[in-house]
C-alpha cells in the first residue's frame, strides 16, 4: 500500500469524525429527550452507505479509502457503549436494552438494504 | 441573519476532532489489516479495537467530567475524535451480515454478543476504574 493511500486514510479518517461530530451535535441539541438518537442516526446511516458500497462492488484501495477509513471514523462503537452504560447508570434501564438491540437491529438492515440498493444500480 | 446549522460550533473542537479522528481512524484500518482474518473466522481485529477503545473512551471522559481539561483541545480531541474514530460501528455491522450471508449464524450471534457485552464491561470497568483512583487520590 502507497504512502498515499495511508495519507488518504488518515484525512478521510478525519473528515469521517467531522461528519460524526457535526451530526451528532446537530440531532442532540435539536432533538430532546434521553434517547442518543444521534449516534443511532451516525451509526444507522454510515452502515447504510458502507452496504451501498459493497453492493457496487467497490474494492481494493477504493474501499479501504471510502469504506473502512471515512465510513469506519463516521460510526463508532465506544460513544455507544458509553451512552447506553450511563442510561442504565441513570436508572433508565428499559431505554437503554432498547438503544442495544435497535443499533444492532437496524445496523444489520442497513448494510442488506445497502447492499440490495447498491446491487441493483 | 441566517440560521447556523450547528449553533455555536466550536471551530477548536472541530479541528481537534479532525486530527483525533484522523489517529484513531489510522490506528484502526493499520491495525485490521496486519491482524486480518478470513470472512468466514471471528473478526477478532474489530472485536479488540472495539473493547480497547471503549475502556480508553470510558476512562478519560469519566476523568474529565468531573475534572475538565484546562485545553478545550483535549476533549474533543481524545473522546469524540481518536476513540470515536478508533473504534467502528459499520464494519462491525458489515461482518455480522457476512457471517449471516454465509450461514455462519452462530458465529454472527457470538460476535455481535461478545462485542456488545465485552464492550459494556469495558466501559464499566474503565468508569470504576477512575472513579476509585479519584476517591483514593
Amino acid at each position: 500500500m502507497s504512502a498515499w493511500v495511508w495519507i488518504g486514510v488518515a484525512l478521510l479518517g478525519g473528515f469521517g469524525a467531522c461528519g460524526r461530530f457535526l451530526l451528532h451535535t446537530l440531532i442532540d441539541t435539536r432533538v430532546a429527550g434521553d434517547f442518543p438518537l444521534g449516534t443511532l442516526v451516525v451509526n444507522t446511516s454510515g452502515a447504510l452507505l458502507l452496504g451501498l458500497l459493497t453492493g457496487l462492488a467497490v474494492e481494493g484501495d477504493a474501499l479501504l479509502l471510502a469504506g473502512a477509513a471515512t465510513l469506519g471514523s463516521y460510526t463508532t462503537f465506544s460513544s455507544w457503549m458509553l451512552e447506553t452504560h450511563r442510561l442504565a447508570e441513570d436508572g433508565k434501564r428499559l431505554t437503554a436494552a432498547i438503544n442495544i438491540l435497535l443499533s444492532l437491529l437496524v445496523g444489520v438492515g442497513a448494510v442488506a438494504l445497502g447492499r440490495a440498493i447498491g446491487a441493483h444500480i | 441573519m441566517p440560521t447556523k446549522v450547528v449553533p455555536n460550533l466550536d471551530r477548536h473542537a472541530l479541528t481537534a476532532v479532525f486530527l483525533g479522528g484522523a489517529a484513531g481512524g489510522l490506528l484502526r484500518v493499520w491495525l485490521s489489516r496486519y491482524f486480518a482474518s478470513g470472512t468466514t473466522s471471528w473478526p477478532w481485529a474489530i472485536f479488540a479495537i472495539n473493547v480497547t477503545g471503549s475502556f480508553a473512551l470510558a476512562c478519560l471522559a469519566t476523568w474529565w467530567k468531573e475534572r475538565p481539561p484546562e485545553s478545550r483541545f483535549h476533549h474533543p480531541l481524545w473522546t469524540t475524535g481518536f476513540c470515536g474514530a478508533y473504534t467502528t460501528f459499520s464494519t462491525m455491522q458489515l461482518e455480522i451480515f457476512e457471517l449471516l450471508d454465509r450461514h455462519r449464524y452462530g458465529l454472527a450471534t457470538g460476535y455481535a454478543i461478545a462485542s456488545i457485552a465485552a464492550g459494556y464491561l469495558a466501559i464499566f470497568l474503565g468508569t470504576a476504574l477512575v472513579r476509585q483512583q479519584r476517591a483514593l487520590a
